[in-house]
């Protein structure tokens, strides 16, 4: 029997404990069933040599359907989710995920296509593909775009490797690329992963990357400059004309990362600003669901210069017919299986479907909306990052409420209790003790007031009950985990039933 | 707009708290040039029944997409998907989370890849597997480098040709401009497998693994065992790359065979094949190599009260942290893919993933012996396959087109791969395929080769 994990009172409800899946079960239960059959019988040993073959697989749970049913819908009601609460991480854009694109993505033609079907026999998917390749086109002002990389840090690794190929196509092998202080950490690890020095360019004191910055950095050996607009501190860089402008007067490219289009669309184009190219996190601005951590997509739009760089398949479009074509002689290769994320890209092109030209705008324009406004409610108790104006998110320092004692940390623990996930807390690393806001434009006003009020309610606790804070969260399944033994000690697998 | 909120009422309120006049003077600051070009030259928006139509109208152009007339494999495979599989991934507090940055709400995305951990440790025969690549050919590339990374001084990769080309080729483009890192690859001998006297040439101290498809792309089962004892002996690692996990129900693991890091692609387990995307990158090794590995790793722990509870952990190695200096670029993984899979794997279990093996050892071999009853079709490796494989059939082509007008697909003309390999089809039959299906295609083959 188990023990209630609380003691019960207004406001609380049953938490339901759930092992492992390994602890339930028994020996010889199933929860499956093949189909019948028919084939006749020929004896395993004659196809498979039995010293090719496994001893039984003894870690594997024996459970009914049913029992697999419970355990994972009883470990789904101890998530937080965008469905279920304020999902304020910022740079991560979760808005609503529509859910008509679940069922799209479902439909037989589509879902259950094999990625090897004749071109001729898969017209449908081949057309779909190049339509959203056109939406992305024109949304981000790029003239081509590839529907390959599986997330966000792939697209980055294809654009760096397209900015490599570039280069050495004209018998220069550039080796720095410079990034701002202020970048997410998948922007200097994938220009490292394709060879390049990282160059450290210092972010302003206002939070914006200044054109003079980017010049004492800027020689012959830069490739590119990996640039984030609006930035990780949600701000518009303002000197991205003069900075694009300079580098490519050295012979050198923008990379642009596009994560936060969200602020961008029908606002204004990375395709204008002088990238040569960027990626698109579909899985942020175009509603995918994040699924606990992707999939998502991360197409990446070029400008023509870098189109004969981009990887294999392409579509190919002739006489009314779509075809993926291998012959790209400048192609830097191919950069994952098949053709993307194709379950992704066709929620993507959906949800592009579902808003159309005039409703990404209105989405962008919530979007800031909605950040300002929770800036806005927030700015005379939290301390603001920099007083330049935001975007699609704000972000603030700990400065309020360092000398208390209380760290950033717990009022994202605290926070939880109040019902809301956290923000993005100690990024960008340029802001101390960092609380990144990103409400998106999905979020009513009702909504944006509860989380201000309780993110107001927090400040006055740092004053009137500071242990509440540095103890939460108390509502939560689990209370604050020990990470440090986690890494020390790490157990990373149940143990085996041999093992016990 | 469905999908957004706001009333006028709110956007004047919301104006009024900010002493804006209009959502313009929030941009007002973005260079004008970029604010007057903007607009966005799409469609406008449609309802949800237009939707329907519209994507259901390209849906519904595809043909050949039923395992009952297609015999495609080759990378991605047609299994049996029980809905339990699809309706927990379609469960929102696990479709609209994110990575489980807060571990106390969390918990059940967490628990998941625990769980998913430990089921493809066990699977793949290794001590430690993280929580998910983007897919099979991505993982293999990440195996390369992490190789590397293990024997820093080493500079080559030796890499079966039989190894998925597509495979082949991921590996390459991340390699290309990886410093002090270049890439080998080895043919097969007549019996589809690594030909090992070319392993031996070229296995010395400059090679810092050997990695090889198990089964390879001709469906044939690679002797991983020998392969692991040469490359140990020249201090080079193992790996062993598997494009259909399904096999592992059935074959000796990578790990008890002796591969130091085995990575696959886990579509076959309960993922749709969805066009080819998003598939599920498996990645395991043994743990004294684990602060090497790429990608997220969670950890059981406890909290305040001593109860037990999951983290993500040892986080160093990854980007967030250690930038430019991390493990690897992966930041979004494929976690609901891992879900799917993690369901799927329970619900088969320990009886049932074999069973499920061994059927497609049975259909694909039974394809095999009826296919070979038309003139001139017979294998063109001597060798135990799993659930595909590769038949001589005189004009090859020709037949393969003449099929595909009579609505088969018959697996794919294996010269489009390797110039090399002449008259040759690469078909695959797993559980979905009935014995009628097989034996209609042998019939329909008999007559198109004549
Ligand atoms: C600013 C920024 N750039 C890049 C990425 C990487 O994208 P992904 O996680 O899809 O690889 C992210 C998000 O994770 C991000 O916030």
């Amino acid at each position: 029997m188990k023990t209630p994990t609380r003691t019960p009172g207004p406001g609380k409800r049953t938490m339901l404990n759930e092992p492992l899946i390994s602890a339930r079960g028994s020996v010889g239960r199933v929860g499956y069933a093949l189909p019948r059959d028919d084939i006749p019988e020929r004896g395993q040993a004659r196809d498979l040599p039995v010293e090719l073959c496994r001893e039984a697989l003894d870690d594997f749970p024996e459970v009914s359907e049913g029992e697999v049913v419970r355990h994972f819908t009883r470990l789904s009601q101890w998530n937080m989710s965008a469905a279920t609460t304020l999902y304020p991480l910022g740079s991560c854009t979760m808005k609503y995920n529509p859910v008509v694109n679940e069922y799209m993505a479902r439909l037989p033609g589509l879902a259950q296509l094999h990625p090897l079907t004749p071109d001729d026999q898969a017209q449908g998917a081949l057309m779909l593909l190049a339509e959203l390749e056109r939406c992305l086109a024109e949304i981000s002002g790029m003239d081509a775009i590839s529907l390959q990389p599986a997330a966000g840090a792939q697209g980055e690794l294809t654009g760096m490797k397209l900015i490599r190929a570039y280069h050495q196509d004209r018998g220069t092998a550039r080796k720095k690329v410079l990034i701002p202080a202020s970048a997410h950490g998948t922007n200097p690890a994938s220009a490292a992963l394709c060879g390049y020095d990282v160059v450290q360019v210092a972010t302003g004191s206002d939070g914006m990357l200044s054109a003079d910055a980017v010049a004492t950095c800027t020689d012959t050996e830069v490739a590119a400059l990996m640039v984030t607009n609006p930035n990780t501190l949600g701000l518009f860089e303002r000197e991205i004309l003069q900075i694009t402008d300079m580098l490519h007067q050295h012979g050198a490219l923008v990379y642009m990362d596009g994560a936060n289009l969200n602020a961008l669309m029908g606002v204004a184009k990375p395709g204008h600003m002088g990238a040569d190219v960027i990626q698109f996190n579909l899985h942020k601005t175009f509603s995918t669901p994040h699924g606990g951590g992707g999939p998502g997509a991360g197409p990446v739009g070029v400008k023509n210069i870098l189109a004969p760089y981009l990887p294999i398949p392409r579509i190919a479009h002739k006489n009314d017919t779509y075809t993926w074509s291998d012959t790209a002689p400048k192609s830097i290769g191919r950069v994952r299986s098949f053709y993307g994320n194709f379950g992704i890209l066709v929620r993507a092109y959906a949800y592009i479907l579902a808003m159309g030209g005039d409703g990404l705008t209105h989405a962008t324009r919530m979007a800031i909306l909605n950040a300002n406004y929770l800036r806005k409610r927030l700015e005379s108790v939290y301390t603001l990052a920099t007083h330049e104006p935001c975007m699609h998110e704000c972000v603030f320092s700990d400065r309020s409420f360092q000398q208390t004692g209380i760290k950033t940390l717990d009022i994202a623990k605290r926070l939880l209790d109040y019902g809301f996930y956290a923000p993005t807390i100690y990024f960008p690393l340029v802001v101390s003790g960092a609380l990144m806001i990103e409400p998106t434009e999905t979020e009513t006003k009702e909504t944006l007031d509860e989380f201000a009020d309780a993110l107001l309610a927090i400040a006055q606790e740092i004053t009137d009950q500071p242990d509440l804070l540095k103890q939460a969260p108390f509502t939560t399944p689990v209370s604050r985990l020990d990470e440090t033994r986690a890494a020390r000690r790490p157990v990373l697998r149940w143990s085996r039933s041999s093992d016990s | 707009m469905r999908y957004i909120p706001h009333t006028e009422h709110d956007i004047q309120a919301m104006l009024a708290v900010l002493g804006a006049d209009s959502v313009e003077d929030l941009i007002r600051h973005l260079p004008e040039a970029l604010r007057q070009n903007a607009g966005l030259d799409l469609a406008p928006g449609l309802a949800e029944p237009e939707i329907i139509q519209r994507l259901t109208a390209f849906a519904e152009q595809q043909t050949g997409y039923s395992p009952e007339r297609s015999f495609l494999g080759a990378g991605a495979y047609p299994h049996l998907v029980p809905v339990v599989v699809d309706q927990m991934v379609q469960r929102a507090e696990f479709a609209t989370a994110y990575t489980p940055y807060q571990p106390e709400v969390s918990q059940g995305t967490l628990q998941v890849i625990f769980e998913f951990q430990s089921l493809v440790a066990s699977l793949l025969g290794l001590e430690v597997a993280n929580a998910s690549m983007y897919d099979g050919a991505s993982a293999s590339a990440e195996a390369v480098l992490m190789a590397k990374r293990i024997l820093p001084k080493r500079s080559r990769i030796l890499v079966a040709r039989s190894l998925q080309p597509q495979y082949r080729q991921v590996i390459q483009t991340y390699l290309d401009g990886f410093p002090g890192l270049s890439l080998v690859e080895l043919g097969w001998d007549e019996t589809g497998r690594l030909d090992q006297e070319a392993l031996a040439q070229h296995l010395d101290e400059r090679v810092c693994g050997v990695a090889v498809g198990y089964p390879n792309v001709f469906g044939v089962i690679e002797d991983i065992a020998a392969i692991s004892r040469s490359a140990q002996d020249a201090g080079a690692l193992t790996l062993s790359v598997t494009p259909e996990s399904v096999a592992l129900g059935i074959l000796k693991s990578p790990g008890e065979l002796g591969a130091d890091i085995a990575v696959a692609e886990g579509q076959s387990l309960g993922i749709p094949l969805s066009y080819g995307g998003p598939g599920l990158g498996l990645f395991a090794c043994r743990s004294r190599y684990v602060r090497n590995m790429p990608g997220r790793l969670v950890g059981e722990t406890v909290d305040q009260e001593g109860r037990s509870g999951f983290v993500l952990t040892l986080a160093t190695r990854e980007q967030h942290i250690r930038r430019e200096r991390a493990t690897s670029n992966i930041c979004t993984n494929h976690g609901l893919c891992a879900l799917a899979a993690t369901v799927f794997l329970c619900l088969l279990g320990k009886q049932g993933l074999r069973e499920l093996a061994l059927r497609n050892v049975k259909s694909s071999h039974y394809l095999a012996e009826v296919l070979q009853q038309a003139a001139g079709v017979q294998p063109r490796f001597p060798s135990p396959f799993f659930n595909e494989c590769v038949l001589t059939v005189p004009r090859a082509r020709r037949v393969w087109a003449r099929l595909k007008e009579q609505g088969v697909i018959a697996g794919i003309v294996l010269e489009d791969w390797y110039a090399d390999l002449r008259d040759c089809l690469l078909v695959c039959a797993t559980e979905l395929h009935t014995r009628e299906a097989i034996e209609r295609f042998g019939q329909q083959l008999r007559q198109a080769v004549v």
